[in-house]
């Protein structure tokens, strides 16, 4: 679909000042690239609650979550095991709302969903700018959240599934209605987002441009702000029922007047498995477009690979118990859930062997985005795989709540979206910043993370399956290799952001000239027909696409 | 409202619009959802027991068969100055067959209170089965100041329980009570407002 033509005109194009371009912005790419920077800030700081957590399981006993440890002396952290589970809440839900969601749908989705379709801009690009700054107030609230009472001690530690009676009557401070105050204005900003893609491929694409013919980028996009709509306003609601449940005395949640605690964790997970949905779809799109690009072919099975997503999307909101095995459903009940998780490995089967054939036979080149790119396609497959285990209500009697779990959705998450998102912004850094990356230090950083982060997750396996139950500040000593082995490989990982860091500088200080397409032929979408960086205003005549190679 | 416009770029704006509306009118379909889910899901449990919710019947069963279970009594307060004790640990009983049990209650308060007790079963799947005739817990109880009330329990186990493959291997079922403060209004008032106390 690359006949179209770019449509730069340059002439007389009024780019706003400093102040207006960043703080009023309208334009869909400057948006985009606030997010993004938003998304690394927000990833630097949830990385380094991260390390926390790893420094103080480095070891049996307590390491710095007791009084006169190193760290207690910053002032920053509880001296408490509370302080532990508060710093755990906090990077769960910094890395979920403040890290992926911006990155992949605000960064990525702002920046080339309107290019893709060949659009000049979002359909309410003043929408757009005040989904951005909600966010920006949502990370405010999640921070102060972070340093008020909470009734324990400081913060709110009832991890980022915010389960009663824990987060009613277990938390009686301030900090956890800031912590509520924090998703509504975030998942605000993601309802208004989800509207404004909705409308914008629905509405804006450029004649031509079928919905068969949408780039697998702006298809995952839109699944992913469908299933947004659907399920971020259960999860606002379900809030709202504990705000209430703590402050103004209804009984939601509250047996003592006939509610039920259980029913919140069927309303969270009615959220929080499409969630995860969310958080990796648009990585399955842009893992699309770099397998293709790398390997010099289409990719195998386009409406396949539109429609498992789909698939994803639709029986993400019929499986959502299998989060709750242990509270006691019938077995039939368990077993419906076991057979509709289960059923979710086929259409992600299908994106995994489309992505295989996509590059078998192809011209190969081993840029740095298809590094990321194939790391995610082996990672995210790991942790599909214990995936499938864990959908298993027998075996989840055992390893609910242990590091299993946690290894297994690190696995998908903190390893398959963080490389998808890599990958993307390296494929797309010309493009977004108009210089180069330097091709060795991508490898490098791609490398030495991909050992760190195998070396964090991979042996929680064995601790979980040894029985290690997450969220405790401390372990016996049986578990000890293990736990040492995951902190060493927290400290490699922490220097491949060091690397990543260097990339960003070393880029911004060399300064070498952006090429329009620097993929070659492979690179197919319309976002190679601009000039990169792309002109302010693009496609003020819309481009036509023609059908062709798929 | 645009839509009849003939300047293109009005009628795509009002097209945005419309659609947006559509969006945000499944929004607020999906939040109204969420909250009818409260009722929706109340309702389920009491319909199938679901979750260990004890129902109330009206009429004993006819049938009696050659079997027994052991029932386990548990009793618990919360945030009430009361001694709450079941006057038996456990009852063997022949599923099918009317038990009686009591519970014993103590105000050791100054002022007379007000409680509810809520009820559950554990296994959670014999909430289907495992009914009552009569129970203190389907109406508020209020207890002078040092007064010691008794509570009778009537209750039984559906023969069906013997049949259902999710229950029939059970050889124990626990019936467990929680006296909390009373949340209608006038007890907010007995208490001098301590009710409150709550969270």
């Amino acid at each position: 679909m690359a006949h179209a033509a770019a449509h730069d005109d340059h002439e007389a194009e009024h780019i706003p000042g400093f102040f207006t371009r960043w703080f009023f912005s309208t334009n869909h790419k400057d948006i985009g690239t606030l997010y993004i920077l938003f998304a690394i800030m927000a990833g630097l700081v949830g990385g380094v609650l991260s390390g926390l957590i790893r420094w103080e399981l480095a070891a049996p006993g307590i390491q710095i979550f007791g009084p006169n440890s190193s760290v207690s002396l910053l002032g920053l952290i509880e001296q408490s095991n509370h302080g532990y589970n508060a710093i755990v809440t906090a990077h769960a839900l910094i890395m979920i709302f403040f890290m992926v969601m911006p990155a992949m749908i605000g960064g990525f989705g702002n920046w080339f969903v309107p290019i893709m379709i060949g659009a000049p801009d979002m359909a309410f690009p003043r929408m757009n700018n005040i989904s951005f700054w909600l966010l920006v107030a949502a990370w405010v609230l999640l921070l102060t959240s972070m340093f008020v009472d909470g009734g324990p001690g400081k913060g709110f530690g009832g991890g980022w599934t915010l389960y009663p009676p824990l987060s009613t009557t277990g938390h009686t401070g301030p900090s956890m209605d800031l912590a509520i105050f924090s998703v509504h204005l975030a998942g605000a900003s993601s309802i208004l987002g989800a509207i404004n893609f909705i409308t914008t491929i629905f509405n804006m694409r450029a004649p031509g441009m079928t919905l068969h013919r949408m780039p697998l980028f702006v298809w995952s996009i839109l699944i992913t702000v469908f299933l947004l709509l659907l399920s971020l306003p259960v999860l606002a609601g379900a809030i709202t029922m504990l705000l209430t449940d703590r402050n103004f005395g209804t009984h939601f949640f509250d047996p003592a007047g006939g509610g039920d605690p259980v029913m919140f964790q069927h309303l969270f997970w009615f959220f929080g498995h499409p969630e995860v949905y969310i958080l990796i779809l648009p990585g399955f799109g842009m893992i699309s477009h770099i397998v293709s690009t790398f390997s010099k072919k289409p990719v195998f099975g386009y409406l396949a690979m539109a429609y498992a997503m789909v698939a994803i999307g639709f029986v993400g909101f019929i499986v959502w118990a299998h989060h709750m095995y242990t509270v006691g459903m019938g077995i039939n009940l368990r077993a419906y859930f076991v057979a509709a998780t289960m059923v979710i490995a086929v259409p992600t089967g299908v994106k995994i062997f489309s992505w295989i054939a996509t590059m078998w036979g192809g011209s190969l080149s081993f840029k740095t985005p298809m590094l990321w790119a194939m790391g995610f396609i082996f990672l995210f497959t790991v942790g599909g795989v214990t995936g499938v285990v864990l959908a298993n209500a027998g075996i989840d009697y055992s390893l609910h709540d242990t590091y299993y779990v946690v290894a297994h959705f690190h696995y998908v998450l903190s390893l398959g979206a963080v490389f998808a998102i890599f990958a993307g912004f390296f494929y797309w850094f010309e493009k977004m910043w108009g210089v180069k990356y330097n091709e060795f230090l991508g490898a490098l950083q791609f490398w030495i993370m991909f050992v760190g982060v195998n070396l964090v997750f991979f042996p929680q396996h064995f601790l979980g399956l040894q029985g290690m139950p997450r969220r405790y500040v401390d372990y016996p000593d049986a578990f000890t290799l293990w736990n040492q082995v995951s902190s060493y490989g927290y400290l490699i990982t922490a220097a491949s952001v060091v690397v990543f860091l260097v990339i960003l500088l070393e880029a911004a200080i060399r300064r070498r000239p952006a090429e329009a397409n620097p993929w070659g032929e492979g690179a197919t979408t319309l976002e190679w027909t601009l000039s990169s960086p792309p002109p302010f205003h693009q496609f003020n005549e819309p481009p036509v696409i023609e059908a062709d190679h798929h | 409202m645009f839509n009849r416009t003939s300047d293109p770029a009005r009628r795509k704006a009002g097209r945005n619009v419309r659609l947006a509306l559509v969006c945000t009118a499944v929004f607020a379909g999906m939040v109204g959802a969420a909250y009818a889910s409260v009722p929706l899901y109340k309702a389920f449990c009491q319909l199938t027991g679901f979750d260990g919710t004890v129902r109330q019947a009206s009429a004993a069963p006819s049938r009696v068969l050659d079997r027994k279970l052991t029932i386990r009594f548990d009793a618990n307060v919360r945030d009430l100055p009361w001694t709450f004790t079941p006057d038996q640990v456990s009852q063997e009983l022949k599923i099918g067959d009317t038990g009686l049990a009591f519970f014993r209650v103590t105000n050791n308060g100054e002022t007379p209170l007000t409680g509810r007790a809520s009820y559950n079963v554990v296994p959670e799947s014999a909430g289907l089965y495992f009914q009552k005739l009569e129970c203190f817990c389907f109406s508020d109880q209020t207890i002078a100041p040092g007064a010691t009330v008794e509570f009778p329990v009537v209750y039984f186990v559906d023969p069906k329980f013997a049949d259902d493959f999710e229950t029939k291997g059970a050889q124990e079922v626990t019936l467990s009570y929680t006296f909390f403060p009373s949340t209608e209004k006038k007890t907010q008032a007995a208490l001098g407002g301590s009710a409150g106390a709550r969270l």
